[in-house]
């Protein structure tokens, strides 16, 4: 084979990548409904040839681990699926400013707790000393001031140092990890636990436990929206998030805005953790956040910072985590088979964005004959 | 069009992919349900899943009694011990439609009391729980196993052992240290170390012991280098009691004998493994389901004993263990089944130089931990009869702790 060929051969690859922006609003979603669709299907497919269960029951199985039995009026499930919902989706909504400003706030986990053992030391502290609504009052106030707190100081040292603030905010969730591991040594004496604490819990609504949880999500959902698409901070976050130059020129503070939008970040984890120990644990560990403060992070990708986008991506995390945690269980599968399935969601949906973005151009074969 | 043609190419490809990949078998979680008493399905709440030895042992017997019983289960595996242990329980009974619940972890129990308040024709029973004998829920139940008794028979293994190395002029009788891991500075740790040392003590009376904690009940990195930190601390015989096999690799490792726990490390420790303990939960597990098939209450704290087959050891390795081992562990457990050997008899161990003569444990948990009950009863501390989880937590002379950890 002469050089020649070889050249041309290395010139033209056999596919290359072409960006596209022809695709409409439309056909995007089309994409973005059909992978997760596919996504879930291949769940189906992976899931009967482990479990040799049918196709269908399956899903009967997925969607009996998330709604549970509501042909016969038991609503429990539901609420513990909304539940599970608000707080991922609150954590979300938390980085969000965050990330658009493209601050790597990897520290909701963090934030979250401290804000949930500022509910916690005054629950324990004040729970008897206080009426229930000035206790209610302190309580949420605390413990967003330590959400806050958690959050601003990696955004202090960014704006004034430039320090990173992926592993900042890192660090910031061990450092938080570990104080309520030794919070739970001194007030847990020997046991190394917290029994659920009666006081300074949030209302229940009739007798339902979560539902106010879920309503303050919403709320925060709504507001975030307003937020950041209408206000004028909103605005000079994404400006920054552009360009640190533009936003410069153009006269805003760029140190003042990193501060500020990691304190409104940093105190909606705050206000999650409050919900999470005051509203719904009434107790503390190191685990009540459990990992969502990371996965909060993907949604919030996944939901293109658009906080109704990230309702929904939420909520289908949530539904695969719970649906296939059912599925192992019930057919005896080691309880990784959860994370499996939101693992093959979101390549799908991560994946669908590439082709929504780019185009596969082949090569032309026949101009260059046989290589 | 060709994009779609490829992007479908390309699931199928995963899914021959996937079939090519799994051929696992499956159990079947369910059993035949029995005839005419009351029908049971039990629901089971587990912290970790099969991969922890702890949870493992747990898992193993729960299919075994229900099988055995005939009757139908659930499970919920890596269910923390927060709120989601409320609402596993609730979904096991509203869903899956158990009315018998059992957790497996100390702090489920809160959580799992929660619950039982609020379905109050459901049996809720907990494993190493504190707090039954105190709630006044007539449907909690703790239970828990003596398993010091086992831990004793396992010393009196190490004690053979380490007399064989005296006698072998490998040590001298005043090198017969031991060393031993353990997770926690609790009692229920700290209950089952003193057994042990008590065992090995009373085939070898010069043994010492030294303890060191991990702070962790699994951590496999952690349990290994503390067995590490023991052995060339001059300890020459491991025992551990922590969910890993850290230590039991460490001795493996450093040709130093060890004495096991949850179940034989034989298969990975050939040349070091004596003789391991464990709790088998299944007869609990057969008599709660017996109880609410016929309707009989289930006692607030159910303790195991060897009798009742909930204190087990494997089988003893004989290329480790000293010669004469098996008799001997027969010949004191069947002083242990007839009440005249008791393990934590005052005779046998003292405090600063002194023998106990009184001591208030803390049987009843409260916020601030206070000592609230005498536990020595004619010259015994009666571990696991005043409530079944351990309460043991003196510091007896020859054991010395080369750390504290409370997590």
């Amino acid at each position: 084979m002469s050089d020649k060929v070889k050249t041309k051969s290395s010139h033209e690859p056999l596919f290359h990548l072409v960006k596209r922006d022809d695709m409409k609003w439309w056909q995007a979603w089309l994409v973005r409904i059909a992978a997760i669709v596919i996504a879930l299907l291949l769940v189906g497919v992976i899931s009967m040839l482990l479990t040799k269960e049918s196709f269908g029951s399956i899903y009967e199985t997925m969607y009996r681990g998330v709604f549970g039995k509501l042909e016969t009026g038991s609503t429990v499930m539901l609420w513990k699926f909304l539940q599970k919902t608000a707080i991922l989706l609150g954590l979300s909504l938390a980085v969000t400013p965050a990330f658009k400003m493209k601050f790597w706030n990897c520290g909701a986990e963090g934030q979250a707790l401290v804000g949930g053992l500022a509910s916690m030391i005054c629950m324990i502290e004040l729970g008897d000393k206080l009426p229930y609504p000035v206790l209610l009052l302190v309580i949420i106030l605390t413990s967003i001031l330590a959400g806050a707190v958690w959050g601003v100081i990696p955004a202090i040292f960014k704006a004034q140092y430039n320090t990173n603030e992926t592993l900042f905010t890192l660090m910031m969730n061990y450092v938080a990890t570990q104080i309520i591991k030794y919070y739970l040594y001194i007030e847990g004496g020997g046991s190394n636990k917290i029994n659920p604490v009666p006081y300074g819990n949030l209302p229940n609504i009739g007798d339902n436990k979560y539902a106010l949880n879920v309503i303050i999500v919403l709320v925060i959902t709504i507001l975030m929206y307003i937020y950041m698409n209408y206000s004028k901070q909103g605005y000079e976050i994404s400006v920054v998030g552009e360009s640190q130059n533009t936003a410069r020129y153009i006269g805003i503070n760029v140190k003042k805005v990193v501060i500020r939008t990691m304190i409104v970040s940093g105190a909606l984890c705050g206000i999650v953790g409050m919900l999470l120990v005051s509203g719904t644990n009434h107790s503390i560990d190191p685990n009540t956040v459990g990992g969502q403060g990371f996965t909060a992070i993907m949604v919030s990708w996944l939901g293109q910072f658009n906080p109704f986008i990230m309702v929904i991506m939420s909520a289908l995390v949530i539904f695969l985590n719970l649906g296939s945690a059912k599925v192992a269980d019930t057919c005896g599968l080691n309880s990784s088979f959860a994370d499996i399935t939101v693992g093959i969601v979101i390549l799908f949906v991560v994946g669908c964005e590439f082709f929504i973005r780019y185009s596969i151009k082949f090569r032309h074969s026949k101009k260059e004959g046989k290589v | 069009m060709k994009r779609i043609l490829c992007a479908l190419l390309a699931v199928l490809m995963l899914v021959a992919f996937a079939a090519c990949g799994t051929n696992g078998d499956t159990d079947t979680t369910t059993g035949t349900a029995g005839a005419d008493k009351t029908e049971v399905k039990v629901g089971f709440i587990f912290l970790h899943d099969e991969n922890s030895t702890y949870d493992k042992n747990f898992m193993d017997a729960a299919v075994a009694a229900c099988q055995e019983m005939g009757v139908e289960y659930a499970q919920k595996t890596q269910i923390p011990e927060s709120t989601d242990c409320y609402d596993a329980a609730v979904e096991l009974i509203e869903v899956d439609g158990c009315n018998v619940i059992f957790a497996d972890s100390f702090g489920h129990e809160s959580f799992l009391m929660q619950a039982a308040e609020e379905y109050p024709d459901v049996q809720f029973c907990h494993a190493t729980g504190t707090q039954a004998h105190t709630a006044g829920l007539k449907n909690f139940h703790n239970a828990f196993a003596s398993i010091y008794q086992g831990r004793y028979l396992a010393g009196v293994a190490a004690g053979l052992k380490l007399n064989e190395m005296i006698a072998d002029g490998k040590i001298t009788a005043d090198k017969a240290k031991m060393g031993y891991v353990g997770a926690f500075t609790f009692a229920e740790v700290m209950s089952g170390y003193t057994s042990f040392y008590l065992g090995a003590k009373s085939v070898c009376p010069t043994v010492t012991m030294d303890v060191k904690f991990t702070g962790s009940w699994y951590d496999e990195t952690l349990e290994k280098e503390a067995a590490l930190a023991l052995i060339n601390g001059g300890c020459v015989l491991i025992s551990q009691h922590a969910d890993s096999m850290g230590a039991p690799t460490a001795c493996e490792n450093a040709g130093v004998p060890n004495v096991s726990y949850n179940g034989s490390t034989i298969a990975a420790c050939p040349n070091t493994f004596i003789v391991s303990s464990r709790i088998d939960w299944a007869p609990y597990f057969k008599h709660m389901i017996e109880c609410v098939q016929n309707g009989t209450a289930i006692e607030a704290d159910w303790t195991g004993t060897i009798e009742t087959g909930s204190v087990v050891l494997t089988d003893v390795n004989t290329a480790v263990a000293a010669e004469g081992t098996v008799e001997k562990l027969e010949e004191v457990k069947g002083q242990l089944l007839d009440g005249t050997l008791n393990v934590f008899d005052t005779a046998n161990f003292t405090v600063g130089g002194e023998k106990v003569t009184t001591y208030l444990a803390d049987v009843d948990t409260d916020a601030a931990f206070t000592p609230d009950t005498e536990a020595i009863k004619d010259g015994v501390f009666a571990e696991s009869t005043l409530r079944s989880a351990p309460y043991f937590d003196l510091r007896i002379d020859g054991i010395t702790l080369l750390d504290e950890n409370y997590g």
